[in-house]
C-alpha cells in the first residue's frame, strides 16, 4: 500500500471534559493509524491501571474514560504517552487475531425494501444502493461491485456507534478501496444485520435503527445476542472485537434460510480460524498477506 | 412485592447508577439521567445509592402495589397521588397493598424518579439493572414499561432513610441555564468566530432531546474550510469516525449543536468541540425544551473543583 513507513507526526492529546482523554493518532484513516490505536488500547488494558473505566480504540484515534478521583488526568496522559512511545518502538508489529467468515445475502429483499422506502432524497433515486455504489466506483454493474466487496478481507477497525456494530476497513491498497458516500439524510430505519457502507468503511448494523450507510445485503446470522443463546456468544453478547478480520461469503436465499434455521435451533457457529496479522507485510504485499490469512479458513 | 403497571407513562424505564466498562463495544453507560435526584429518592426510602429506580419522562405510570411498600418521588416537580389523594414529593411515603399511585402533569423539567425500599429487582445485566432500549438489554425485558407488566421489587433492608429532603438539596428547574464546558477535542477546527459563537450565544433546547442526546437551536457556527483527510466525510464538520465522549458537543454542518448524554452512541463521524463537565450533566437531564442555555467555558481545574463540590453535596445526603 502507498503508506509511509511511520506516521508523520506524534499523536494529538486532548480532553473530553474531566472524564475522557482523546488521542488522535492521525487525521486520516490508514491501516497504520488503526494498528497503533489498537496496540495502544491493548497495552493500556494490560497495564490494568486503577481508575481507567473504558478503553475505546477507534479507526484512527483512541478514547479513554477515567475516574479523575482515582487517576489524576496528568498521570493518565503520562502513561498513555509512554505507551505511545513503546508502540512506536516496535520494529515488526503483529497482532494475534482471527479471521471470520460472514455469510451475506447480497441484493436481498429486506434491505432492498428499506432502501426503496427512503429513495426520495437519495443521491440516485432510480435503482438501488448497489447500483449507486457500482457507479460511484466506476464498475460496470452491481454484480461487479458485490464481487469486489467479498473477494478481499476487511479489518474490524472499530466497534461501536451502537452495541456491537463493527466498522471494517478493506485490506487492499488505498486506490482499490471501495468508497461510497453516505446517505444525504440518514434513514430512520435500517434492518438489523444490514451490511452497510459509508466513505471507505463497511459495517454490519447489529440492531435495527437509524443509519446513514448505503445498504448492500443482509448478514444471515446474529452479531449481537443479548440472550447469549448461540455458542459463539457463550462468553459475551457482542461477537466482534477490533482487530478481527472478516471475509464476506456471498450466499443465496436457500443458504440464507438454511442458516436462519440453524440460528433458530441454536446450533449456528461462525467459521473462523486464528491468524497473525503482520502490518508490514500487509502494507508491502497485501495480496500475499490476504492469501495467507484466507488460507487459514481452509479445512475449518 | 411488585408494581403492577396499569398505565405505562410516556417512557418509563428502570435505571440505576449505570453500566460502565462496555463503551468500547458500543454499549453506553446508561443509568438515571438525573443521578442526583435518583440518589436522593433512594436515600429517602433507606436504600443505598445502587438500588434501581423507575425513571419517568413527562408522563408517569399508573401502578398498583401488590404488598405494602415504602416509596419516594424526586426530580422534576409533579403532583403525586396515592388512591387519588395528593402526597408529598421528596418525601418517604408508606403504601399499603393494592394502593394505586399516579402522577399529575409535570410542572417543569423532564424526568422524575420513583424509588422503592428494596429497589426494582430486575436481573443484573453486565453489572447493572439499567435499561438500554436500543440494545434491548437490562431493565424490564430491555424496554420501556408497558401496561400489564409486573415489575418486581427487592426485599427492603430495615432502615429509616431520610424522612424528607432539605429544600437546599432539591435541584432547581429554571428556564435559563448555564452549563459549564471544557473546550477541546476538535475545537481547533472551528474558526475563532465559530468558537466564540458557541460559547456566547444563547441556545434553545429543541424537542429533539432524549436519553441519547439533546439538540439545541441557535445561530450557525462556522467551521474552517479545508481539504478533508482520507476516510473523513466531505463536510468540514466531519472526521474519520472516532469515539464520542459522553457530554461532548458536536455541530453537524455548523447547525444545531447536539450534546450526548448517558445512552450516547459511542462513536461517529462528527467533530466534537467541547464537553459538558461531569458536575453539570444532571443539569442537562433536568432541562425541558425551550430552556435557554449558555455553554460557559471553564478550565480543567475548575471542572475538577465543581466535581468535588458535587461529591460533597452527595455525601451530605447520606450523612
Amino acid at each position: 500500500m502507498t503508506e509511509p513507513t511511520t506516521l508523520e507526526h506524534a499523536a494529538r492529546y486532548t480532553w473530553g471534559g474531566d472524564e475522557f482523554l482523546f488521542v488522535e493518532i492521525d487525521e486520516a484513516m490508514s491501516l497504520r493509524a488503526n494498528f497503533t490505536s489498537n496496540a495502544m488500547a491493548a497495552h493500556l488494558a494490560a497495564d490494568g491501571v486503577a481508575g481507567v473505566i473504558d478503553i475505546c480504540p477507534a479507526n484512527a484515534s483512541l478514547l479513554v474514560r477515567f475516574d479523575p478521583d482515582i487517576l489524576p488526568h496528568r498521570e493518565l496522559e503520562k502513561r498513555v504517552r509512554r505507551i505511545e512511545r513503546e508502540v512506536e518502538g516496535v520494529a515488526h508489529p503483529t497482532l494475534a487475531t482471527r479471521v471470520v467468515e460472514v455469510p451475506v445475502w447480497y441484493d436481498d429483499p429486506y434491505t432492498g425494501a428499506t432502501g426503496a422506502r427512503f429513495r426520495k432524497g437519495h443521491q440516485r433515486p432510480e435503482g438501488n444502493d448497489l447500483d449507486f455504489a457500482a457507479e460511484e466506483n466506476n464498475l460496470a454493474s452491481a454484480g461487479e461491485f458485490i464481487e469486489r466487496h467479498h473477494s478481499s478481507p476487511w479489518l474490524v477497525s472499530m466497534v461501536g456507534f451502537v452495541a456491537g456494530l463493527p466498522f471494517m476497513f478493506q485490506l487492499v491498497p488505498e486506490h482499490e478501496q471501495l468508497e461510497v458516500p453516505k446517505y444525504l439524510s440518514p434513514r430512520t430505519d435500517t434492518p438489523a444485520l444490514s451490511v452497510g457502507h459509508g466513505g471507505c468503511f463497511a459495517c454490519i448494523y447489529s440492531v435495527r435503527g437509524a443509519g446513514g450507510y448505503q445498504m448492500f445485503g443482509i448478514a444471515a446470522a446474529p452479531i449481537f445476542d443479548p440472550a447469549r443463546r448461540l455458542p459463539d456468544f457463550s462468553d459475551f453478547m457482542v461477537f466482534f472485537k477490533p482487530g478481527d478480520i472478516v471475509k464476506f461469503k456471498p450466499i443465496d436465499e436457500s443458504e440464507y434460510l438454511r442458516i436462519q434455521a440453524e440460528v433458530d435451533e441454536g446450533s449456528f457457529t461462525y467459521r473462523q480460524a486464528s491468524v497473525v496479522f503482520d502490518l508490514e507485510l500487509a502494507l508491502k504485499d497485501p495480496a500475499a498477506h490476504n492469501r495467507q490469512i484466507l488460507e487459514a479458513l481452509n479445512g475449518v | 412485592m411488585a408494581f403492577d403497571i396499569l398505565e405505562s407513562g410516556l417512557a418509563t424505564t428502570v435505571q440505576d447508577t449505570g453500566r460502565p466498562g462496555y463503551y468500547s463495544v458500543g454499549i453506553p453507560q446508561s443509568g438515571s439521567m438525573d443521578q442526583l435526584s435518583a440518589e436522593i429518592a433512594n436515600a429517602c426510602v433507606g436504600n443505598t445509592v445502587n438500588e434501581a429506580v423507575l425513571e419517568c419522562t413527562y408522563i408517569g405510570p399508573v401502578l398498583r402495589t401488590t404488598a405494602p411498600a415504602v416509596v419516594a418521588v424526586t426530580g422534576a416537580p409533579v403532583d403525586v397521588f396515592v388512591n387519588g389523594e395528593p402526597r408529598e414529593q421528596w418525601s418517604r411515603l408508606e403504601l399499603a397493598a393494592d394502593d394505586v399511585m399516579s402522577f399529575g402533569i409535570i410542572k417543569g423539567g423532564t424526568r422524575y424518579y420513583l424509588a422503592v425500599a428494596g429497589g426494582i429487582d430486575v436481573p443484573v445485566v453486565l453489572g447493572s439493572r439499567s435499561t438500554y432500549v436500543l440494545g434491548v438489554i437490562g431493565g424490564f425485558e430491555g424496554r420501556t414499561l408497558k401496561a400489564g407488566d409486573l415489575v418486581p421489587v427487592g426485599t427492603a433492608v430495615e432502615t429509616d432513610g431520610l424522612s424528607a429532603v432539605l429544600s437546599g438539596l432539591r435541584p432547581k428547574y429554571l428556564k435559563q441555564l448555564d452549563v459549564r464546558v471544557l473546550v477541546g477535542l476538535y475545537d481547533h477546527r472551528l474558526t475563532d468566530v465559530g468558537l466564540e459563537t458557541l460559547l456566547t450565544a444563547t441556545w434553545k433546547l429543541t424537542s429533539v432531546a432524549d436519553r441519547m442526546g439533546l439538540r439545541y437551536s441557535g445561530p450557525e457556527v462556522e467551521w474552517k474550510p479545508r481539504e478533508q483527510p482520507f476516510g473523513a466525510g466531505s463536510d468540514p464538520s466531519n472526521i474519520v469516525d472516532a469515539g464520542y465522549a459522553v457530554g461532548s458537543i458536536q455541530i453537524p454542518g455548523g447547525k444545531e449543536p447536539i450534546v450526548l448524554h448517558r445512552d450516547a452512541v459511542s462513536g461517529g463521524g462528527y467533530a466534537m468541540v467541547a464537553t459538558v463537565i461531569s458536575a453539570d450533566m444532571d443539569l442537562l437531564a433536568r432541562s425541558s425544551p425551550g430552556t435557554a442555555t449558555r455553554f460557559r467555558a471553564v478550565t480543567m481545574d475548575e471542572a475538577l473543583a465543581a466535581r468535588s463540590e458535587l461529591a460533597a453535596v452527595r455525601a451530605a445526603i447520606w450523612s
